[in-house]
């Protein structure tokens, strides 16, 4: 295809992907370097017979001037990176000096609101996504030896929980579980408790929002697999059969081998999908005892009337180096395979 | 039948009753009063509606549903979804459509580069993207309307769209249009009167997972629309916090159900479609 040709038929696409993706990226940097206005102050006198008083009060005119004048804010530089809300070194250094033990000093860095946010991020996303993937490709060999019948049944009921989007599927789960549902109530009447939530604590919380996302990932590795075991070549099975070995050993030798680039195919969005993780903590109203770095940036973007762009920005710059982390041991991957091909 | 075999049953079984018991449950719900589907007695309650009975002189009521679609005009917000969802999907499709073929046909290093750039653009976390957006859409005052979230959403659909596409092209031979072209067509004609024909399944696979990022997007929606433009998710959201308060949690269970449903016949009419969807980028990975 000539170049001219395909700069016509790439450009729409292209323009889109610039204009509300690469350049929204730009535009939260450029945020993060700067801090909302401070509102302006007056300071009158009022002098009466007993004296003079001073009062203090706030100009709403001027402040709206100034905010409509700068939009953005103050200059601050590299400031809201190192604030307490974000990197906070000062305070990291400071926990460090100050604590005992090491649990004191984690204990004191989480409490820190971005490196809590990445610790539950992280713990998430380590954990949802190989309980996923095993659990997904048990039960495609287990569908895939159903009776044909019951197969196209099985993966309609399957599909529900990953297409329904996570805040209206978390929702449903939360009404169940919540005290007055129907297994948050029966685990109150097993353990005798009538105020136990699993609200309350941050461990059952935590635990609710991972089963949650397993129960809203897990179709998808399921059904790659299922596609995948469709193609595993039956002749190499059946040889492995004739040589003696045993169905677990088929699976561990011949399955898995032929279904290793689907894995990493499904690990790659699973973490891509896990680490946006956001919605659920929003329906579980899970926020006092988890955050995720992308619920912070929503929190920041919410503040009602006084939006943090600055702080916004900045979490965001750094979820992105997040990603960027993640992405880049599949990148080097994909590169040296194309340059394998010999482009 | 060995333990193995009965085990992998077992897992299966439960597996699908865990997938599907919380909609059965909330579906059946959905038509009681909240002192049955939230019954702290006896959950049996739910199942029979005893205070339902009680309260409406019938085991069924539909007003959960009268509360959240005529009380609360849940109406307006499913027709602002359809807008948003229409010209989404259209818009993804044509852009994307057209930029696949593009890069399923030019074997040049950029076009490499650009599939690149698209599986990083698709790995950004919607909320940062998001918080790039507000302040410059609040300056020009284009915050809070349907056509900017229109374009925003294709916009975030587009890697995804473009991976889908490009994948299914490189399927389509490339004599196909090569050939017209000898004939005398442009690259374009060749496109439009050889390509087109052919590739409808390919685009309503992606068509499908445009529809459900654009119907299911919350991130985007609940930021960017102001409240008379808000589309179902957000509007769910948003009035979870009015009738929490007021008791009225049946209005959000009914909405949940109804936002639920079309994807429930989206899965029965297009299920082998979304299948082969979902496996698509993988066996071309």
């Amino acid at each position: 295809m000539k170049h001219r040709t395909f700069f016509w038929f790439i450009l729409p696409t292209l323009t889109a992907m610039i204009l509300f993706i690469a350049l929204p990226i730009v535009s939260a940097f450029v945020q993060s370097l700067f801090v909302q206005h401070e509102q302006v102050l007056v300071v009158s006198k009022s002098c009466g017979p007993f004296g003079c008083n001073e009062t203090t009060s706030i100009d709403l005119e001027a402040t709206e001037k100034l905010r409509q004048g700068e939009p953005l804010g103050k200059f601050n530089g590299l400031g809201t990176y190192l604030n307490r809300s974000h990197l906070a070194f000062s305070e990291v250094g400071k926990a460090w000096a100050n604590s005992e033990t090491l649990t004191d000093f984690w204990d004191e860095v989480l409490n820190l609101p971005f490196y809590g946010a990445l610790t539950f991020t992280l713990t998430y996303t380590a954990v949802v996504t190989p309980i996923v993937l095993i659990l997904g490709l048990a039960i495609a060999i287990g569908v895939n030896g159903l009776p044909n019948l019951m197969k196209g049944p099985s993966i309609f009921v399957s599909l529900l929980p990953f297409l329904v989007t996570p805040l209206v599927g978390s929702l449903i789960l939360f009404w169940m579980v919540d005290g007055d549902g129907i297994i948050g109530a029966t685990i109150q009447l097993v353990f005798n408790d009538p105020n136990l939530s699993l609200k309350a604590s941050t461990a059952l919380t935590w635990t609710m929002l991972i089963v949650y996302g397993i129960w809203h990932t897990l179709p998808f590795s399921f059904i790659v697999f299922y596609a995948g075991l469709q193609t595993v070549p039956f002749d190499t099975l059946e040889a492995a059969q004739i040589d003696g070995a045993t169905k677990w050993q088929r699976i561990i030798y011949v399955v898995v081998p032929h279904l290793v680039p689907l894995i990493s195919f499904v690990t790659l969005m699973l973490l891509m999908d896990n680490f946006r993780v956001f919605e659920p903590i929003v329906s579980f109203s899970a926020e006092a005892h988890a955050r995720s770095l992308s619920w912070i940036i929503f929190n920041d973007l919410r503040e009602s009337g006084n939006p943090l762009y600055g702080s916004a920005g900045a979490t965001s710059m750094l979820t992105i180096i997040g990603v960027a982390f993640l992405l880049t041991p599949v990148l080097l991957r994909t590169w040296r395979d194309f340059k394998l091909k010999g482009h | 039948m060995t333990i193995t075999k009965g085990l992998s049953f077992a897992l299966v079984g439960l597996w699908l009753f865990v997938a599907a018991f919380p909609f059965a449950w909330t579906f059946w719900g959905s038509f009681k009063v909240q002192s049955d589907f939230f019954s702290k007695a006896n959950w049996m309650y739910a199942i029979w509606g005893t205070n339902t009975i009680n309260e409406t002189g019938d085991a069924f009521t539909g007003n959960g549903y009268y509360g959240a679609w005529v009380i609360q005009s849940f109406w307006k917000n499913f027709l602002n979804s359809g807008i948003v969802v229409f010209f989404t999907v259209i818009i993804s499709l044509t852009f994307g459509t057209l930029g696949g073929y593009a890069l399923a046909r030019s074997g040049f290093r950029y076009a490499f580069w650009i599939l690149m750039a698209a599986l990083v653009f698709r790995a950004m976390p919607h909320i940062t993207l998001v918080s790039g957006y507000l302040l410059p859409f609040f300056e020009w005052n284009i915050w809070g309307h349907l056509p900017t979230t229109i374009i925003v959403l294709v916009a975030m659909n587009q890697p995804f769209t473009l991976w889908m596409l490009h994948s299914f092209f490189l399927n389509i031979p490339k004599d196909m249009d090569e050939s017209a072209m000898v004939d005398g067509c442009t690259r374009f004609q060749a496109f439009r009167y050889v390509i087109v024909p052919v590739m409808w399944p390919g685009v309503i696979t992606t068509g499908l997972f445009s529809f459900l990022l654009a119907y299911n997007d919350f991130t985007v929606t609940a930021m960017l629309l102001s409240e008379e433009n808000e589309t179902i998710i957000p509007a769910i959201n948003s009035f979870l916090g009015t009738t929490q308060v007021e008791g009225k949690v049946m209005y959000a269970v009914a909405a949940v159900v109804s936002v639920t449903a079309p994807l429930l016949l989206l899965i029965l009419f297009f299920q082998r479609q979304i299948v082969s969807g979902l496996t698509a980028g993988a066996v071309k990975g």
